[in-house]
């Protein structure tokens, strides 16, 4: 299996085809419905986000508590799709890709192959393993959507499939 | 008279969500073993992940899934049980509450408008059936919206028969691709009128999982159903493969002469489902 490190060089994703299975290390932020609507505000108002999109992952996810010892609670994806109307603006602001489950928008994977992005699909289901994936977290903003808030996750081995890649191929319409 | 404190009521809801929300059920292991020996790479890969999942949350006391749901409450309560002690409602919001709370499990419940969250994942979705008896039977089903946001109901006409249903349950599948987090499981309302054939639905997905319907007419909409369901060929996380479906479980009721309501509430690989009877 293929190990990567994030964030990843145009290169590195020119190698990624959809169906390959990958364990990824390195920096991911969590955010969905709520947390994309803040930033779009954000955006809106042309003000300073919590964090740069340049070359960044987005993961969707809204985490459960972290028990004591653990980084953080069960955290598996959220569905990709809801993020539909979201995910094309934060691509062509420089967003290096995303990690999600399901299936995506034409939209989304014609702004993935402009943008040499990438999208992963993590396994739905799978919060506790993907929990001990997880080595660090921290609040970066929106403390008050709770599980819906931004945190800065550090990964390490976090198991992925290529479900969009740069070429404009997915695992899902083959 | 039987009386049963509603404080037993809260203590059994508390321990139904915690061992509903960590433990996998033995049939859906055995469903997703099954699946896995059926299905090669990223399908494979999902799988065996999934059951690796299972073995990691059962060890660290840590919820299978992120998404804890929301608590759906289903009561069979006996009609010569007389409850005393705080309302019903309470005792049972009461229990979700320290359940969601001591298991860390999210909180994922909302204002539809606002979406302010309420903070302790209340209020449950309870449903109260008065049956014969002194016992109190508690299913507690916490429902991932992942799936249930995949859920459909249609009001087909009786002309459209058992192809209609079987198509309905089909296309419902079909339309919800690898959304819901397949295999999936299909809990299907027959018959009723609009409200109640979404619950008999619900109340489906608490049937195991290698159960048939005792109707052999209904058995076969669930044969049928699941083989055409499994020809798409979405897979397991929608990677492609074999296995769309790990079951189709319908309920039936009388309908009006005019109508042949059918519900479809979707739901993942997973079924989370504890009863307790005091």
């Amino acid at each position: 299996m293929k190990k990567l490190s994030l964030p990843l060089t145009t290169e590195q994703k020119l190698l990624l085809h959809a169906g390959d299975c990958v364990l990824l290390s390195g920096t991911v932020y969590t955010a969905r419905d709520c947390a994309h609507r803040r930033i779009f505000e954000l955006l809106d108002a042309d003000m300073p986000l919590p964090f740069s999109l340049k070359d960044a992952f987005i993961y969707y996810a809204g985490p459960c508590p972290a028990p004591e010892g653990f980084a953080t609670g069960s955290c598996g994806p959220t569905t990709s799709a809801r993020m539909n109307v979201f995910a094309p603006r934060l691509l062509d602001s420089g967003l290096g890709g995303m990690i999600g489950k399901g299936e995506m928008s034409d939209e989304v994977v014609s702004a993935i192959v402009k943008n040499h992005a990438v999208y992963f699909a993590a396994v739905g289901g799978a919060g506790a393993l993907y929990a001990n994936a997880v080595k660090r977290s921290e609040l970066v903003a929106f403390p008050d959507l709770l599980s819906e808030a931004v945190y800065r996750f550090e990964v390490e081995d976090f198991p992925v499939v290529v479900a969009i890649d740069c070429h404009g191929d997915t695992i899902y319409k083959r | 008279m039987k009386i049963v404190e509603t404080s037993k009521i809260e203590e059994a809801v508390c321990r139904l969500a915690i061992k509903a929300c960590v433990n996998m059920r033995g049939d859906c292991q055995r469903a997703l073993l099954a699946a896995r020996e059926r299905e090669e790479g990223a399908a494979r890969f999902a799988l065996d992940t999934l059951l690796e999942n299972e073995e990691i949350a059962r060890k660290s006391g840590m919820p299978i899934c992120q998404d804890t749901g929301m608590a759906c409450v289903l009561i069979e309560l006996g009609q010569e049980v007389s409850l005393s002690g705080m309302p019903l409602a309470d005792a049972v919001n009461e229990g979700v509450r320290r359940a969601y709370s001591e298991g860390n499990f999210r909180k994922s419940i909302c204002d539809p408008l606002t979406r302010k969250n309420t903070g302790d994942n209340t209020p449950a979705h309870l449903h109260v059936e008065i049956v014969g008896g002194d016992k109190v039977r508690i299913t507690f089903l916490p429902k991932g919206f992942g799936s249930e946001n995949m859920s459909y109901l249609k009001m087909l006409t009786p002309a459209e028969g058992k192809r209609g249903i079987v198509d309905t349950i089909v296309e419902a599948v079909k339309k919800a691709g690898s959304r819901p987090c397949p295999p999936v499981v299909v809990g299907v309302g027959i018959g009723g009128s609009f409200d109640s054939c979404a619950y008999l639905a619900k109340k489906a997905l608490t049937r195991p999982l290698e159960s048939h319907h005792p109707r052999e007419d209904v058995a076969s909409i669930e044969r049928e159903a699941i083989d055409k369901i499994n020809a798409l060929g979405i897979g397991p996380q929608g990677f492609g493969g074999k296995t769309s479906a790990l079951a189709v479980l319908c309920e039936v009721a009388p309908t009006h002469i005019a109508g042949l309501p059918v519900a479809v509430n979707m739901q993942c690989h997973c079924v989370r489902c504890e009863e307790e009877v005091l």
